[in-house]
């Protein structure tokens, strides 16, 4: 025989030709698969609307970043790399394992194009590739199977552990690489005995390694092996694909899809149900998410997505307190459910109400919707909004805990969640010797420029009305034309929306959006970042929106703030991120900027800053909310700041102030360690 | 089992600051918020629980203006299914006996197995549903904290002052004020009381319950209000005035002296 035999032409036992075994394997894989496919797309067939076909750049360029570039994976170093090396060798490999499909059919069966130069150059890589896949697939699964990195464990209540899954599909990832290299080198190994040519191949590659083995073994064994590993490779190959949608390998193909469909817009919050504009939600005959078809499509491809890597609860903070919330969960627990209720074959059963089937009351109110899950995971799955639809549905069917009944209606009936009065909003400017000095302008009486829209606790809160009265000074001396709402205002809602009470909220827009519009101001300024994100992402139509940060960064930069040598050079600074500032809204730098303008501040950096801020227990209702948690974020977060070497804390939202205020007294770290809202730094060192 | 709860529409505790009106015998009602009185939601909460289990029907009912029906939708709004609303301006001015009078010439005219009230009011004296209760000729319980349902009776259970338990058996019909802790009221939204926004609900005065309007109202009754007061503080008393922070400190400050702590 002058060369090998390929598949496509071989007799098996003499006489069955295996090619027919080439044709039957794909078209029942294929088969299958579809079956499958279809099955699992049911559930979404059924499910609510999403929007998702809007801002196409922005979805190409995450296509490109998020899912080719794999960029959110090396923020876990190792895994990451692991990953982008399975995953790009997965993209190379891809055309190889169509082509060899096809090679089982006819032999020799070269892909268009890839005939000549180019052919070789893929070859080359793909070498590569096989072999960095299998090395990879080895030390995932030691990392697995052998040190079992705590985020992948699975708390009892919440199933049973997914490692042999892991391991499997690695087993599988091994199969795939080793018989596609050894179906290669067989036919390299035969050539080279029969004619003495030898291709050039990567060197230290797979195949360059399993020639090299084979170079003197018998040629009819050789023949054996070729057909053998072709075969191992298809079936595995057909396996692997009608395996990947029964399971958390599912994001192998549907992750392209959910990064394309991710969120586009952060700090925003879902419509109640697309389609149904925010006059017409009366007309709705349920709110929210109560069962599981009540999700929309794009959530449930993200409980299909979920790679279960466990990143999104690494750096939950709820998670870390101990609070009985684990995003990672949601997801699974979900999926499970969506597998358990549509199964592969037989009847699809009616799902029940989602909080007492899979979810708990305590686990959907346990999130302060910091954003951090969403901020890593690398599928672009969701949190928060599925978070703000459970408990939609919760309000509707009038599961709230008592503690958060009473704030909801005292902001019903005084538009703030302490019940005071109305008219006292603006009691913070009548502080004696604030009042000596400045005159705050009401909009309801005067004109001017600027709205300072001040919320609820700066309005109210004993403690935080200095932030009301430090943020007026800043803006008095940066010669800012400024006044506030005074009674007119209500509390800004960011809270009200994200704890699911949609009505309440919308009422509170309506009465804010028509008292900010009758003033006529040109720009709207707050200290809080939550009302910051609500009046900028969340409500329509008003003048642009600035956090007191932005602001001073600006004046400092024009040259229109000039800022004292820092009073306590011996202090160490540190700035925390608050969730509303920085994630949801992008403003990490002008804090920092302006905090660095102080001429002699030491300030340090928290390792958890930015956008893996470690949020401090949250604003708003939150501070309302009565959780089960072993320890609190806060108490975390200062010991951060502690670990950092910081002596003051400084923060730029009055919630971060409370809770780390309160943090640092149940920490026992008093005297030690200060927290300090923004403005009064910035106040305390203006001329 | 039909079930009447009566409820109350009372100035919110948590959500006003109270002054007195310049006349002096009376709160100044301007800037007042209103809401429920917070047994009576527990009360209906426990209604709803009940027919939830055995099937029925709830029923609130109130005593007031117009602006009593706010809290009639509300308790609606949370699953009760009908409201009645008892107005008129004969029965301004009415003393408890006069409040129990109309609410018993009302509950005569249907067939209610179980009658419940919140176990006092913020503004009130705790009266009315014992008195209700007797006008009835029904058994009464007060301060319930726990019912269980059986055939043609109830299972209730009394806390005692010291923290005690008590249970009893009652025949049906019968009267019963609930205390709060009894269960955990759902919430009701905005959306909730639109969607009760348009059920009708019924407005009877003294003739539509063949009540001889003399015997109620401030010509019937027999109690009168004459002063209301913050009283003055006495001796060995005094208040701390200050934020919240600065309160706190003196009153350590005067623990500390005092020998407290």
């Amino acid at each position: 025989m002058t060369s090998i035999i390929g598949p496509a032409s071989f007799k098996l036992f003499g006489i069955f030709p295996a090619a027919i075994l080439s044709f039957i394997i794909p078209v029942v894989g294929i088969g299958i698969f579809a079956y499958i496919m279809a099955r699992r797309i049911a559930p979404l067939v059924r499910s609510n609307p999403d929007n998702r076909f809007d801002h196409i750049g922005k979805r190409v360029q995450n296509l490109i970043f998020v899912w080719l570039g794999q960029m959110r994976q090396p923020r876990y170093m190792l895994a990451g790399v692991l990953h982008i090396s399975i995953f790009a060798g997965f993209l190379i490999l891809s055309i190889r394992s169509s082509s060899l499909v096809i090679i089982g059919l006819s032999d020799g069966f070269v892909l268009p194009g890839f005939g000549g130069f180019l052919g070789n150059i893929y070859n080359f890589i793909r070498d590569y590739a096989a072999t960095i896949v299998l090395v990879a697939c080895i030390i995932a699964s030691i990392r697995r199977g052998i040190f079992k990195p705590k985020r992948y464990a699975v708390p009892e209540k919440y199933g049973k552990d997914h490692t042999s899954e892991a391991v499997f599909v690695l087993g599988i990832i091994a199969t795939l690489m080793i018989s596609e290299s050894l179906f290669e080198a067989s036919q390299l190994a035969y050539e080279f005995q029969h004619t003495g040519a030898e291709h050039f191949l990567a060197p230290l590659s797979l195949v360059w390694i399993f020639r090299a083995i084979l170079s003197s073994v018998p040629q009819n064994f050789l023949q054996g092996l070729h057909i053998f590993t072709y075969f191992v490779h298809d079936l595995t190959f057909f396996f692997f694909l009608c395996f990947l949608p029964l399971g958390k390998h599912f994001h192998v193909i549907t992750s392209i899809f959910n990064v394309f469909f991710m969120r586009v817009k952060k700090g925003k919050i879902k419509p109640v149900m697309y389609g149904v504009s925010d006059d017409k939600l009366d007309d709705l005959e349920s709110f929210g998410v109560k069962k599981l078809e009540d999700f929309t499509w794009k959530h449930m491809l993200d409980f299909y997505s979920c790679a279960d890597c466990g990143r999104c609860s690494d750096q939950c903070p709820a998670n870390a307190v101990g609070r009985p919330l684990s995003p990672r969960f949601i997801t699974i627990k979900a999926r499970d459910l969506m597998f358990k209720n549509y199964p592969l074959s037989g009847e699809i059963y009616k799902s029940s109400l989602l909080v007492q089937d899979i979810y708990t009351e305590d686990e959907i109110w346990s999130c302060t919707t910091c954003g951090a899950c969403e901020e890593e995971c690398p599928l672009g799955i969701e949190y928060i909004d599925k978070i703000v639809d459970l408990r939609r549905g919760m309000v509707d069917e009038g599961m709230v805990p008592q503690s958060l009944q009473k704030p909801l209606k005292a902001l019903e009936k005084r538009g703030n969640p302490y019940g005071k009065m109305e008219k006292k909003r603006a009691d913070w400017a009548k502080d004696k010797e604030f009042k000596a000095s400045w005159r705050i302008k009401d909009l309801a009486r005067d004109k001017a420029d600027v709205l300072y829209f001040v919320d609820s606790i700066t309005s109210y809160d004993d403690n935080i009305q200095n932030i009301a009265r430090r943020t007026s000074i800043i803006l008095k001396k940066a010669d800012i034309d400024f006044g506030i709402l005074g009674k007119l205002e209500k509390d800004s809602g960011n809270e009200v929306l994200r704890f699911g009470e949609e009505m309440l909220y919308q009422d509170l827009k309506e009465q804010n959006t028509d008292a900010i519009k009758a003033t006529g101001v040109k720009q709207i300024v707050t200290a809080d970042p939550h009302a910051y994100n609500a009046l900028k992402n969340d409500y329509d139509g008003l003048p642009p929106v600035k956090h007191i940060s932005q602001v001073v960064a600006r004046k400092i930069k024009s040259g229109e703030l000039d800022l004292k040598p820092c009073r306590n050079p011996e202090k160490v600074y540190v700035y925390h991120d608050p969730c509303y500032l920085g994630r949801h809204n992008g403003v990490y730098e002008e804090p920092r900027q302006a905090m660095d303008a102080i001429e002699g501040l030491t300030r340090v950096e928290l390792e958890k800053s930015r956008d893996r801020s470690f949020c401090c227990g949250g604003g708003g209702l939150m501070l309302f909310y009565e959780p089960e948690e072993d320890t609190r974020m806060g108490v975390l977060r200062v010991n951060m700041a502690a670990e950092a070497g910081a002596t003051v804390i400084v923060t730029a939202c009055p919630f971060c102030l409370v809770n780390i205020q309160d943090a640092i007294k149940v920490a026992g770290k008093e005297g030690q360690i200060e927290a300090l809202d923004f403005t009064e730094l910035i106040e305390q060192h203006l001329y | 089992m039909e079930i009447l709860v009566c409820v109350k529409r009372v100035p919110d505790t948590a959500e006003n600051e109270f002054e007195l009106n310049s006349a002096g015998n009376d709160l100044d009602r301007d800037d007042l918020v209103y809401s429920v009185n917070e047994w009576d939601n527990y009360a209906v909460e426990e209604a709803i629980q009940i027919v939830d289990k055995v099937g029925g029907s709830v029923t609130v009912i109130t005593v007031g203006d117009d602006e009593s029906e706010e809290v009639l939708r509300r308790e609606m709004a949370m699953g009760a299914n009908n409201g009645i609303l008892l107005s008129d301006d004969a029965f301004e001015g009415s003393d408890g006996k006069g409040i129990a009078t109309i609410l018993k010439t009302e509950i005569e005219k249907g067939k209610y197995d179980l009658i419940l009230s919140g176990a006092q009011a913020d503004e009130g004296a705790g009266q009315v549903g014992g008195m209700v209760a007797a006008m009835l000729d029904y058994p009464y319980a007060s301060l319930v904290n726990k019912i269980e349902v059986k055939e043609g009776k109830i299972i209730v259970g009394r806390e005692i002052e010291g923290g005690n338990q008590e249970m009893n058996e009652m025949q049906l019909p019968c009267v019963l004020s609930i205390q709060t802790g009894i269960n955990e009221p759902r919430y009701v939204g905005i959306r909730g009381i639109r969607k009760v926004a348009s059920v009708d609900i019924p407005v009877k005065g003294p003739g539509d319950l063949g009540l001889d309007a003399a015997i109620v109202g401030k010509a019937g009754a027999k109690t009168r209000r004459v002063d209301y007061f913050v009283p003055d503080t006495g001796e060995g008393a005094e208040m701390l005035e200050g934020a919240t922070g600065e309160i706190i400190e003196k009153l350590i400050e005067k623990l500390k002296a005092k020998g407290g702590l």
